[in-house]
């Protein structure tokens, strides 16, 4: 299955890159499993998307628990708490 | 209803002025929201911010009697004292106008889409502000009027 993927402000930074188009492994279907896929990429990725750190996701555009199951197509974003108003 | 999300200013006597049209508002409340400090730059979410925004009004609908309301929110580079946002309710009574524009703010800090930048750095999250929205959430049904 293919997702699009979106990373924004400080994740953007660290990570180098706004988003891609990635196909997903079998055994990965929730944001938490993606997540964890990405940190295993090692580097920035394994140190921006540690589990220690505050990593908010969006589903489609809405805020998502971990346990959101994705499907293709979807549009997944990785971002830190905001901070806006 | 009205929600933008925009990188220029706006205008809060005109836009709160805007609100007050229909004879029966009898209270308007506004929260404008200002730089402090030092000069930053405001990330958003294009797409996701607009639907973030209309989905907290929504809710502060079904909490009062909310007749109308406006949410601007700001993008780009801004320096100290410029405006960055500005929420404005419209009700019949001053009760749900305040608390509704309180709810709005305390929502959009925890879940619409910004992210700060100052010349330091980017701006961390607060806890505080998880707990401003927080309190919401365990309030009994809440009051509709008329």
């Amino acid at each position: 299955m293919k997702v699009k993927l979106l990373y924004f402000a400080s994740l953007r930074e660290q990570l180098g890159t706004p988003g891609e188009e990635l196909e997903l492994p079998a055994g990965v279907g929730t944001v938490a499993a993606l997540r964890s896929h990405l940190r295993g990429r090692g580097g920035a990725w394994e140190l921006a998307l540690a589990d220690g750190k505050l990593v908010r996701a969006a589903l489609n555009q809405d805020m998502a628990a971990p346990t959101a199951a994705l499907k293709t197509g979807d549009e997944v974003a990785f971002f830190p708490p905001v901070t806006g108003g | 209803m009205k929600v933008s999300v925009q990188r220029d200013d706006f205008d809060a006597g005109a836009e709160m002025r805007a609100l007050q049209l229909d004879p029966k508002v009898g209270a308007v409340a506004s929260f404008v929201g200002v730089v402090r400090g030092v000069a930053m730059t405001l990330e958003h979410y294009p797409g996701m911010t607009e639907k973030a925004l209309v989905k907290i009004t929504e809710e502060a609908r079904s909490r009062w009697q909310v007749m109308d309301c406006t949410v601007i929110h700001r993008y780009g580079e801004l320096k100290p004292t410029d405006q960055i946002v500005l929420v404005a309710v419209a009700s019949a009574h001053r009760g749900d106008a305040f608390a509704a524009c309180e709810f709005i703010m305390d929502y959009l800090k925890t879940r619409a889409p910004f992210w700060k930048k100052e010349a330091a750095g980017w701006v961390e999250a607060r806890a505080s502000d998880d707990e401003a929205a927080g309190r919401w959430s365990g309030l009994p049904g809440t009051r509709k009027l008329g």
